[in-house]
């Protein structure tokens, strides 16, 4: 007897009812909240937020409950609640000068104007399993650290000190300030700033549109081609001139009326780098930069994007451009997670049609084949000699 | 942080943190690295709790080499106090229990990222070297069985044109750390990301010198009184960089010197990088 599946409609509604089944776990064990995820979950939140390109910790934590977990899932979420949400104005470029650092490092000078602030990194932490947090967590006394950020907020009033931090981290410190050695940043005047929420970034494309598709990028994505430029497809070692974590403000001009507002503070990763460039013949040899910043705290993302900023400026600065982490289409075309997971995945929807009409072609192909076989003097290549070929050494 | 699993002879982990039958595999990279000067042998590299890229080469070269006697001495940039250096350093205080040291002289092994010490080192001593890409032809060659091909023909003139454009386009080879060298007039070797100023140092030392490269799971070793030249021409001999300042703490004129920004008005400074030796030169007494 023959029979056609049907009813997917209630499978797909047992489908769900097993995803809520699994995504609780065992009863027993108390229901994780919201509040637990972003507060203890943080850098999965701001991973979250970064890729989803929306900074709301509390519905990136939820979008993490709803996904079990599954970061790129939860990031989907993010992005299509974001894209219903109405775009009243743009902010004014963020003044990450006037951030309010919680981590800075340079790692081109051991002193640098400013101070190097550790912060809170797992960069010197040994990775090894603490027993201790698989019993009640929690019972470290931090209140020192408490203490400490009260009486730093309160410095922070006094307009004295308050000034000595501006002034030591200006938005160009340490060796960015070097301006015989570095290239200068692009002014503000440059035009326009592309959206690529709202328009199809063009190929050739433009350093904005590169920065947009990057800071949403997937940061595996983005570590791996930049790995593959240090290690050598494409040799590339920078220095991380300025890396920031902290809190900066957002500012929107109401043009109704104006005047600008603060609408409220952001935390981020801005990263740096400089990269020693002489193919440039009109130029003396001398530093370019490349540029990262990206919502929440984010090192490695940040790091990933300002040297891709960088090298896929390769055409622009006289490089030959050789290898996939330079060529824009390629970057730009597949670092987004949300597509890449999409297509990937849809190899899971029938393709009973495709496959059909592709059946038909293979009996088609064999069959011309086997003709071709029986004729006298069928050569097959050796494939001994293919391998040759294609090594080229 | 709180991480605080126990490490004594009952607890989960071996002397110096690696297993013994790990350590035993690695001496033998050691020994085949030392027999064959300049050649990288592969081996068997294992995830340490620091990542790879932050020294898990040279971490693995040194545990497999501490014995309870050891005095360690860790620096990385050339200083003592550097964050990476002061963590490695610790990580065997605690896994190993072995004394460290600031004191280039009294170390028996240091580990080392991109400095040798100033001061010469003894046949008593070896340095450990912490190394991102052992292979020196990986600039030009990504592909690792290309570039294994040439070394085994010892066909390296694709270095040898390198420096020739390099000096033909700006007059100089464009080259300041991580400068090739050729050990015991065979191999082609990278010296790890020392500035050029260091490599006369490994050509004949007294002390044995072993590069681990973790990531790219590569051991290998210059021996004791083995022949180091750095790439040149005749017409071009290799130079060592010079500094026009001295250093602003010690006055040391002989050492290699670390920038200072005093602000961003353009104000420096220039002091050694190596701390132990700075500190030496004041006559001050370093921890021990």
């Amino acid at each position: 007897m023959i029979t056609s599946i049907k009813g997917g409609e209630a499978a797909i509604a047992a489908s769900h009812r097993l995803l809520a089944k699994r995504r609780r776990g065992d009863p027993a064990i108390a229901n994780l909240s919201v509040g637990q995820i972003r507060e203890q979950l943080s850098l999965a939140v701001d991973r979250v937020m970064s890729e989803g390109s929306l900074y709301d910790p509390e519905l990136a934590a939820l979008a993490i409950k709803q996904a079990e977990g599954d970061l790129v899932e939860a990031i989907y979420l993010l992005r299509a609640f974001r894209t219903t949400l109405t775009r009243f104005g743009h902010a004014e470029p963020i003044d990450t000068a006037a951030m309010i650092v919680r981590r800075r490092i340079a790692t081109t000078h051991k002193d640098v104007p400013g101070g190097q602030l550790l912060g809170p990194t797992y960069d010197y932490t040994h990775r090894m399993l603490d027993i201790a947090l698989m019993g009640e967590a929690g019972h470290e006394n931090l209140s020192d650290l408490t203490g400490e950020r009260e009486a730093e907020d309160e410095l922070e009033n006094t307009a004295a000190d308050a000034d000595a931090v501006a002034s030591a981290l200006r938005r160009d410190c340490g060796v960015l300030a070097r301006t015989d050695l570095v290239e200068p940043a692009l002014s503000e005047a440059h035009g326009k700033v592309a959206d690529i929420t709202r328009a199809p970034v063009m190929f050739p494309s433009r350093r904005d549109e590169r920065l947009q598709s990057l800071a949403r990028g997937d940061e595996g994505f983005l570590m791996g081609l930049c790995y593959s430029t240090m290690r050598g497809y494409g040799r590339s070692h920078p220095f991380i001139a300025e890396l920031r974590y902290g809190d900066a403000t957002v500012v929107l001009t109401v043009p109704e009326l104006d005047i600008s507002v603060g609408i409220g503070a952001v935390r981020l990763t801005e990263c740096q780098t400089v990269h020693l460039t002489s193919r440039d013949d009109s130029v003396p040899p001398r530093y370019t930069r490349g540029y990262g910043l990206v919502l929440g705290h984010g090192e490695r993302k940040a790091i990933s994007m300002a040297m891709l900023d960088r090298t896929l400026r390769s055409a622009e600065l006289g490089e030959t451009v050789a290898y996939p982490a330079q060529d824009d289409e390629f970057v730009l075309s597949h670092c987004d997670s949300v597509a890449a997971s999409g297509l990937v995945q849809h190899l899971k929807l029938p393709h009973y049609v495709d496959f059909q009409a592709e059946l038909q072609l293979l009996s088609q192909m064999r069959a011309d084949y086997a003709k071709r076989r029986a004729e006298p003097g069928f050569k097959t290549a050796d494939p001994a000699t293919i391998t040759e070929t294609l090594g080229g050494d | 942080m709180g991480i605080d699993l126990a490490f004594d002879d009952h607890g989960v982990y071996s002397f110096a943190y690696l297993d013994e039958m790990t350590k035993r595999m690695i001496r033998r990279a050691i020994l085949k690295a030392v027999a064959v000067p300049g050649y990288q042998v592969p081996f068997g590299s294992r995830e340490m709790p620091l990542p790879p890229g932050w020294g898990t080469g040279g971490l693995q070269v040194t545990a497999s080499l501490l014995g309870r006697e050891d005095m360690l001495k860790v620096i990385d940039q050339g200083a003592d106090d550097t964050t990476n250096a002061i963590s490695i350093r610790r990580f065997f205080a605690r896994v190993a229990g072995v004394a460290t040291t600031e004191r280039t002289g009294e170390a028996t092994v240091i580990q080392t990222r991109h400095r040798i010490p100033e001061r010469a080192l003894t046949e008593d001593q070896i340095i450990v070297f912490q190394q991102p890409q052992p292979e020196p032809l990986r600039r030009f060659i990504p592909h690792e069985v290309v570039a294994r091909k040439l070394h085994a023909f010892a066909q390296y003139g694709v270095m040898y044109v390198r420096l020739y454009e390099d000096i033909s386009r700006l007059g100089h080879v464009a080259m300041s750390s991580d400068y090739p060298v050729i050990v015991n007039g065979r191999y082609l070797a990278s010296p790890s990301p020392i500035p050029k100023f260091d490599n006369p140092k490994l050509h004949r030392s007294r002390a044995l010198a072993l590069f681990g490269a973790g990531r790219e799971r590569r051991i290998h070793a210059i021996p004791p009184f083995t022949d180091v030249k750095s790439l040149d021409f005749v017409d071009h001999p290799f130079t060592v960089q010079h500094f026009e300042s001295c250093c602003s703490l010690c006055g040391a004129q002989d050492s290699y010197l670390d920038e200072i920004l005093l602000d961003d008005g353009g104000r420096r400074a220039f002091v050694c990088s190596d701390t132990a030796y700075c500190a030496e030169q004041r006559g001050e007494r370093t921890k021990s």
